[in-house]
């Protein structure tokens, strides 16, 4: 029931999420957007698990606990470079220059 | 009984093999014991001697029509490709058997004194009965595969051999040139087992000759083409044309590795690889009429080339490539032939082995006297010998033996043998005209024998004495030890002909009717020939003729009194010249063969395809290829994580692209 | 009364899809992290509104508690902790990356539109109502509960120590001095 527009919701959130990641420099934006998609990827696993069975439940939460951990450790980093060079604009952080 | 005594037959080949372990060995860590080097080198040979006698016997008593064959392991399970480590015991290779260990004891105890004072007598008896060991697996081998491997291993003994004394820049380019010129003659080996299993599903001996008359046709394109690319792989084994440039420069080696392998052993393999494929060969008419032609020629062409070599070993080594071709002229005119042959094989085996010690004595006695003096005069050059039948009365006496015997004159071994091919080639005559003509040659080459075997005696032992004045009184004969191997192979040089005493003698053509078995099959296949007996008296009387003519004709026309030491010789001129330079073999293969793969190899093949296509563009091709696209991915790595996150998005894109549709 | 429970559905779940989509755009287009934050807060809890429509009551609790009860708590509080609430001048991309991430994203959604029509295969797909059947006699709770301590175990397992880890992680990242 409702399998298509699921879908459907599921794809317009994760593309408004992948444009966020592209768009913005504000690391904790990025990071939100993150999770927004995240979230889309659960919207599917429930319409799917309607059809073929609860382990798709199953999954969202387990996406859930990794988000959890993900938000804990990925915010405690941002904290950490936020102490360094007292910002978290991403065009300013490119230490990862080869 | 007769089959328990049989079974030994593993022990023959093994034993030199252990030989060579010891050897091997006592060369590694005890150079210097010599007793014991010798104590196994001779003893293991002269074991598996008395070994084979006993093998021998026992097929004797049960003569078998087929031929017994011991299958020791599965050496080769490739799908339908099975091949075993199996030994075959026939009449052929009993014969082989017995010339191989019996020669070769004789020639193992000439080394120990002819030896005695080298430096590497441990390495030198090691690889003596390595030699043996795979002679002895070429013989017995009941397979093409176990057969090459003797087949190559014999090759490795030569090589190792003729370069024995290799700090010498000559001896390991000899030995080089030895290795080379045979792989030439492998491949045609290689590709002849190739397509006999392919046509065959085969390659023990036994399944392909039951299977060869009804897989092949007589005178079918495949199987022609199997005994040519056979018959390659004889040419370069046993020195015929055009592969037979490296035998001469073989005699770099010590003399008894000359007598043993080139001259009484390994280059008679070809031989006998033709012997016991006689059924293919007689399947196939072009190819037993290339065999005989080109040993033919080849016995014409060596002994013109003998002639005019001062080198005593070199006179010998062209006797041997013109022996040689009697014995493809034997075995190419196929039935009794065949017989004839693998005669004239044992004959030879007898007599050559005999020449050669015995030059290998006067050569002994010449360079003793040179090293006492330190000249360094050429102790190999018959222009300085001379008068030596004073000196060396034993060697004298029976170095006639053996030269009155390879040059056929009754009733010395010789004379059985090489009248017998050539009474058979008459007779082929008849029914196919173009072996008058191989006939003929081999008359004229028995002619030129008969002359250059002469003039080498007259040079040695005759006239006065060229060695100089000092070293005269130091010259004299050898050690018992080597004495007496050539006092027992002139005693079967002598009396070798009783081996097949033809029945137009008195005889009862022994060996004919020994090796009826193996031959019989073949000689079914060609057509009838025979000729009357007063045909063949005529033929014998001709032989004897133009024998003793040739002896006579360097009695007459040589005069070496006028001989000057090598020295002070003048050059030779004109026609002599030309005999003298080989035909000047050595330099058409130069210019034409090697020269041109030379010019490939280091123009095109070094300077185009190694340096600029594999170096250039494969090698540092890559390395720029690589420079490039690494440059490419450093620009990529801005350090800017928004551009980092573009390009995965456009990658799972690109991924999602591909894996959509 | 089928028809209209039906159609009822379908209404109900327009309703949250749609402020999802408009609140997901809010989110990203806001320049105040704040702002976008609590758009984002306004998204997921219309995440758990579709969760209920599609049979997913428990996980719809879940997202309440989990997402915007504990993961956008954490946001605000670094928001703030950091004092980023106006948002910088550099905050969106230049043109060149708006135009680039405006390609991109319109080729995702292209892509992802083909996937759209994906049914599961006939085989494998369970009958309709079998959730509703399975939660009637399982009980909300059970439905995920008995699968996730039976066969899902393990993996189960592994998260709380997945949990145990970020928490450590967490600690060491942000503290001055360990």
């Amino acid at each position: 029931m409702l399998l298509g527009p699921s879908l459907a919701v599921s794809a317009v959130l994760f593309t408004i999420g992948v444009t966020g990641v592209l768009v913005r420099r504000n690391a904790i934006v990025i990071f939100m957007c993150v999770e927004l998609m995240l979230n889309a990827v659960n919207l599917t696993f429930v319409a799917f698990a309607q059809r073929l069975g609860v382990a798709g439940q199953i999954f969202v939460f387990f996406v859930m606990a990794v988000a959890a951990a993900e938000a804990a450790v990925g915010l405690a980093i941002i904290l950490a470079i936020y102490r360094h060079r007292e910002t978290v604009d991403l065009g300013n952080i490119n230490l990862l220059k080869g | 009984m007769t089959r328990t005594a049989m079974s030994l037959v593993w022990l023959v080949p093994l034993l030199p093999l252990l030989g060579f372990v010891l050897n091997g060995t006592l060369a590694l860590v005890r150079p210097t014991a010599k007793t014991a080097v010798s104590v196994i080198g001779v003893g293991a040979v002269v074991a598996a001697f008395g070994v084979a006698v006993a093998v021998v016997r026992a097929l004797a008593v049960g003569h078998a029509a087929e031929p017994v064959v011991f299958t020791y392991w599965s050496w080769m399970p490739v799908g339908s490709l099975q091949v075993n480590a199996a030994l075959q015991v026939d009449p052929l290779s009993a014969v082989m058997l017995l010339v191989v260990t019996g020669v070769g004891s004789l020639i193992h105890l000439f080394s120990v004194g002819y030896m005695r004072e080298d430096d590497g007598y441990a390495r030198y008896f090691a690889y003596l009965n390595l030699f043996v060991f795979f002679m002895l697996t070429l013989v017995l081998g009941a397979s093409f595969p176990v057969m090459f491997v003797g087949w190559e291993g014999v090759g490795l003994c030569s090589y190792l051999l003729i370069g024995f004394w290799f700090t010498e820049q000559i001896n390991a380019d000899a030995g080089k040139k030895a290795f080379i010129v045979n792989r030439v003659g492998d491949f045609g080996f290689l590709v002849a087992m190739f397509l006999i299993f392919q046509h065959a599903g085969s390659l023990n001996f036994t399944d392909v000759f039951a299977k060869a008359r009804s897989l092949f046709p007589l005178g079918s394109a495949a199987v022609t083409a199997i005994t040519l690319f056979l018959f390659l792989g004889c040419t370069g084994k046993s020195a015929q044309i055009p592969l037979y440039t490296w035998l001469p420069d073989a005699m770099q080696g010590p003399t008894p590795v000359s007598a043993l392998i080139h001259a009484a052993t390994m280059v008679t393999a070809g031989v006998y690889l033709v012997a016991r494929c006689n059924l293919l060969f007689a399947l196939a008419p072009v190819s037993s009429a290339v065999v005989a032609g080109v040993g033919a020629l080849t016995a014409l062409f060596a002994a013109t080339i003998a002639l005019k070599q001062w080198d005593i070993k070199r006179v010998l080594a062209y006797s041997t490539i013109s022996q040689l071709g009697y014995m493809f002229l034997g075995v190419g005119t196929g039935g009794g032939a065949t017989v004839a042959g693998i005669f004239h094989l044992a004959t030879h085996a007898f007599f050559k082995a005999l020449l050669f010690l015995g030059s290998g004595s006067v050569i002994y006695a010449i360079h003793h006297a040179y090293h006492a003096t330190h000249s360094h005069e050429d102790a190999q050059d018959m222009r300085n010998m001379g008068g030596l039948k004073a000196h060396l009365p034993w060697t004298w006496v029976l170095m006639w033996i053996a030269t009155l015997a390879i040059a056929g004159v009754p009733p010395l071994s010789g004379f059985f043998s090489k009248d017998e091919i050539l009474s058979a080639a008459f007779a082929r005559g008849g029914v196919e005209r173009i072996w008058y003509l191989f006939w003929g040659m081999g008359l004229a080459a028995a002619s030129l024998t008969a002359f250059y075997m002469t003039r080498l005696m007259l040079y040695t032992f005759h006239g006065p004495n060229r060695t100089g004045e000092r070293e005269r009184p130091l010259l004299r004969e050898a050690p018992w030890v080597m004495t007496g191997p050539l006092v027992a192979l002139g005693v079967l040089s002598a009396v070798g002909g009783v081996l097949n005493l033809p029945a137009l003698l008195g005889g009862s053509s022994r060996l004919e009717r020994w090796l009826a078995p193996v031959t019989e099959a073949g000689a079914a296949l060609l057509p009838a020939h025979a000729v009357a007996s007063g045909t063949e008296w005529t033929l014998i009387g001709i032989a004897v003729a133009v024998a003793l003519a040739g002896i006579a004709g360097a009695l007459r026309m040589l005069r070496p009194a006028d001989l000057l030491p090598a020295q002070r010789a003048p050059a030779e001129t004109g026609f002599a010249r030309v005999l003298w330079k080989k035909w000047y073999g050595d330099e058409i293969y130069d210019a034409l063969i090697v020269r041109p793969i030379m010019w490939l190899s280091r123009e095109v093949l070094w300077k185009i395809v190694d340096v600029r296509l594999v170096d250039g563009a494969g090698v540092n091709g890559a390395a720029a290829v690589s420079r490039a696209l690494g440059w490419v991915g450093s620009r990529l790595q801005t350090g800017e994580l928004g551009f980092y996150v573009v390009l995965f998005v456009a990658g799972v894109l690109f991924v999602l692209h591909v894996a959509v549709r | 009364m089928a028809w209209l429970t039906g159609h009822l559905t379908v209404l109900v779940f327009w309703a949250f899809a749609g402020v999802a989509i408009v609140s997901a755009a809010m989110c990203v287009t806001r320049r105040n992290p704040v702002a976008s934050a609590l758009w984002l807060v306004v998204t997921l809890f219309q995440l758990a509104g579709l969760f209920v429509v599609l049979d997913a009551q428990f996980l719809a609790v879940l997202q309440v508690l989990v997402y915007a009860g504990a993961i956008m708590v954490l946001f605000l509080f670094v928001i703030m902790l950091l004092n980023l609430g106006q948002g910088g001048p550099h905050d969106f991309k230049g043109v060149i990356g708006l135009g680039v991430g405006a390609v991109l994203a319109v080729l995702l959604l292209l892509q992802l539109s083909v996937l759209r029509h994906l049914e599961p295969p006939a085989a494998i797909a369970l009958p309709p109502g079998t959730m509703a059947a399975q939660q009637a006699h399982d009980g909300l709770v059970g439905t995920v509960a008995r699968p996730l301590f039976d066969a899902y175990l393990v993996p189960f397992e592994i998260t709380s120590l997945l949990l145990l880890a970020a928490i450590v992680g967490a600690v060491v990242l942000a503290m001055r001095k360990l």
